[in-house]
């Protein structure tokens, strides 16, 4: 731990972002536990499910729904499968989806809003407009209608809500483009003969970095919460595979008898999002430098 | 003002031309229609039904025929509850929705802004701690995990209320509490924030300096002023709230719109979901327009913006 006068003598110093910016995420208390947290569920959900000694296929009918015991930690569902299992696997879906489908919208995201930011105008005008068009639903509505559409595979499940959740993302990279573009390096750049593709990629992206790395933290929770959400109606991945809303759903249906169905995926679930955001928030402390120095 | 409420309906039409004709689009795409069964249905039979809806015209008639029935204000036959028109549908269980949604807002604002105003003013005593605390908790509890777990402690274990239903007037507390809890939490933190911005002004300081109480410094002054981002939200929050409906009303087993919205999702019924859509879609064009003319009311500085 720094002294605050070391701290403020450091800072003076050169140095780049990404240094900064980790040092004032680690000094950040709650984002320090959010982030061990998450990735101690990430390594629980990977590595767990190979020192448990039940399968999650096999079904034992013959104990049918047990509490929580020795042999089954979180006790097992009516089938006899045993929770634990199902509920670091349903997490590997979960977070898998949420990585997956943030990478499609920061893909979309960034390239559509790099491209309305930078050359204004019409285009920029005609590509905001169709942002705006399909921001006037709810994420969830669109998301449900995708799946009514396209199916209920996971693929496609993840595909659905990357398509949604790159709106933000686009809003959020064409406003500081337009910004970046004002701004005289870039002037520099197009007098040195440098083709748009290149100043997009060697000027500008580099400085979208910090504000498209915190929403991108931000947007993973978002999107686990939106697939549980569609999973728990019943309109995304489908049985057997488990993710953790379907889990919550089948716990929420036997909640009266058989309690720990709900509680533990449960847990599990909001303990994720509960560290994600707390992360987001801390890089997003870190990372703005209008934020910097508050608490 | 009125020109800012011409202009806006003006903007919602071709927005809501590009919804009713992307969802056109969609269903037309979709794989398999309405009336696929795992029997087999005599051709004869599938003609006739084709015929009935409309079905059998080509495809530009189909939607021209489907755009002039929007227009009228006719969302169409539902293909799964025969017998039934989609606005029959939406008429009988919107109602439903739309009180579970005041309720809830009631909820998110009676618990949230209190919350933040007064986090604000424990600004760095243990007291914020414990109330933003509870503000965090209710954001990472989403609802499918919240309206479960309050079932389970206020009717399995206490037995004050059902577990589902829609009948007395205790059925509306814990699925308004459910829907209500996320936006109370972020209003809280909205609240919060805007309460420590207005503190620092100087006319907060004017007010203290002529000797008024904490208690009229904050009434009278500074919450108006600190209220500006909470109402700016109210619009993105009626369609968190909408979206959230699904997820409440499936729980507690609610005739609202929302879980006849899943419910046709799930089946399929093209003609449910395109008018459900479509019908959210306006109702949420409508609610942004009541919350922009609010703040409008409420800040003079932005009337002149547009």
């Amino acid at each position: 731990m720094m002294t605050r006068l070391e701290r403020e003598q450091a800072s003076t110093d050169a140095r780049s972002l990404g240094r900064d910016a980790w040092e004032q995420l680690c000094a950040n208390r709650m984002a320090r536990i959010g982030g061990s947290l998450f990735i101690g569920i990430v390594l629980l959900c990977l590595i767990g499910p190979f020192f448990v000694p039940h399968s999650l296929e096999t079904t034992q009918l013959a104990y049918g729904a047990q509490a929580p015991s020795w042999t089954h930690w979180f006790g097992t569902d009516e089938l006899g499968r045993d929770i634990l299992v199902r509920t670091l696997i349903g997490g590997r879906i979960s977070i898998g989806v949420g990585f997956a489908a943030t990478m499609v919208a920061l893909l979309i995201g960034v390239v559509y809003g790099m491209i309305a930011g930078y050359y204004g105008g019409r285009i920029e005008a005609a590509m905001m407009r169709f942002v705006d068009t399909l921001y006037a639903l709810p994420f969830t509505i669109i998301v449900i209608l995708l799946t009514v559409l396209l199916g209920r595979s996971i693929l496609l499940i993840f595909l659905a809500i990357g398509a949604v959740e790159w709106l933000t993302m686009a809003r959020i990279v064409r406003g500081q483009t337009k910004a970046l573009r004002k701004q005289t390096f870039v002037d520099a750049a197009i007098v040195g003969g440098a083709p748009t593709r290149r100043i997009l990629r060697k000027h500008i992206l580099p400085n979208l970095l910090s504000p498209v790395i915190v929403f991108t933290t931000l947007t993973i929770p978002a999107v686990i919460l939106l697939e549980s959400v569609i999973s728990f109606l019943g309109l995304g991945v489908q049985p057997p595979t488990s993710s953790w809303g379907i889990l919550i759903n089948e716990g929420a249906v036997k909640l009266d008898i058989y309690p720990w169905m709900l509680i533990f995926p449960a847990l599990f679930f909001s303990l994720t999002i509960f560290a994600l955001n707390f992360v987001g928030d801390g890089l997003r402390d870190a990372l703005d430098p209008k934020s910097k120095g508050e608490s | 003002m009125y020109l800012l409420i011409l202009r806006r309906l003006l903007q919602a039409i071709p927005t809501l031309w590009v919804i009713a004709s992307a969802t056109f689009i969609l269903m037309q795409l979709t794989p398999g229609g309405p009336f696929d069964t795992e029997k087999d249905i005599p051709e004869e039979v599938q003609a006739l039904i084709n015929a009935h809806y409309g079905l059998d015209l080509p495809r530009h008639e189909q939607y021209f025929r489907f755009l002039e029935q929007r227009l009228r204000g006719d969302f169409g036959p539902s293909y799964k509850y025969a017998g039934w028109d989609v606005d029959e549908i939406i008429a009988q269980s919107f109602p439903v929705s739309m009180e579970l949604g005041l309720y809830a807002l009631l909820v998110a604002l009676t618990v949230g802004t209190p919350i933040g105003v007064l986090a604000a003013l424990r600004h760095n005593r243990p007291s914020e701690s414990v109330l933003m605390g509870f503000a965090m908790l209710g954001i990472c509890l989403p609802a499918f995990v919240l309206g479960p777990i309050l079932i389970m402690v206020f009717s399995m274990q206490l037995g004050w209320f059902n577990p589902f239903g829609w009948n007395t007037p205790g059925d509306r507390v814990l699925p308004a509490v459910t829907l209500g809890l996320f936006y109370a939490a972020y209003i809280a933190r909205l609240a919060r924030s805007g309460m420590l911005d207005v503190m620092r002004l100087d006319y907060i300081r004017t007010a203290r300096a002529k000797g008024l109480a904490q208690k009229a410094v904050v009434m009278r002054h500074a919450l108006r002023t600190a209220l500006y981002p909470v109402v700016a939200y109210l619009g993105p929050a009626v369609a968190g709230l909408i979206s959230g409906s699904f997820v409440v009303e499936t729980i507690f087993f609610i005739p609202g719109l929302g879980s006849f919205f899943v419910n046709s999702a799930f089946n399929r019924d093209s003609t449910m979901v395109m008018g459900t859509v479509l019908f959210y879609a306006v109702l949420i064009l409508f609610f942004n327009l009541l919350v922009d003319l609010i703040q409008m009311w409420m800040n003079p500085r932005t009337r002149h913006d547009d």
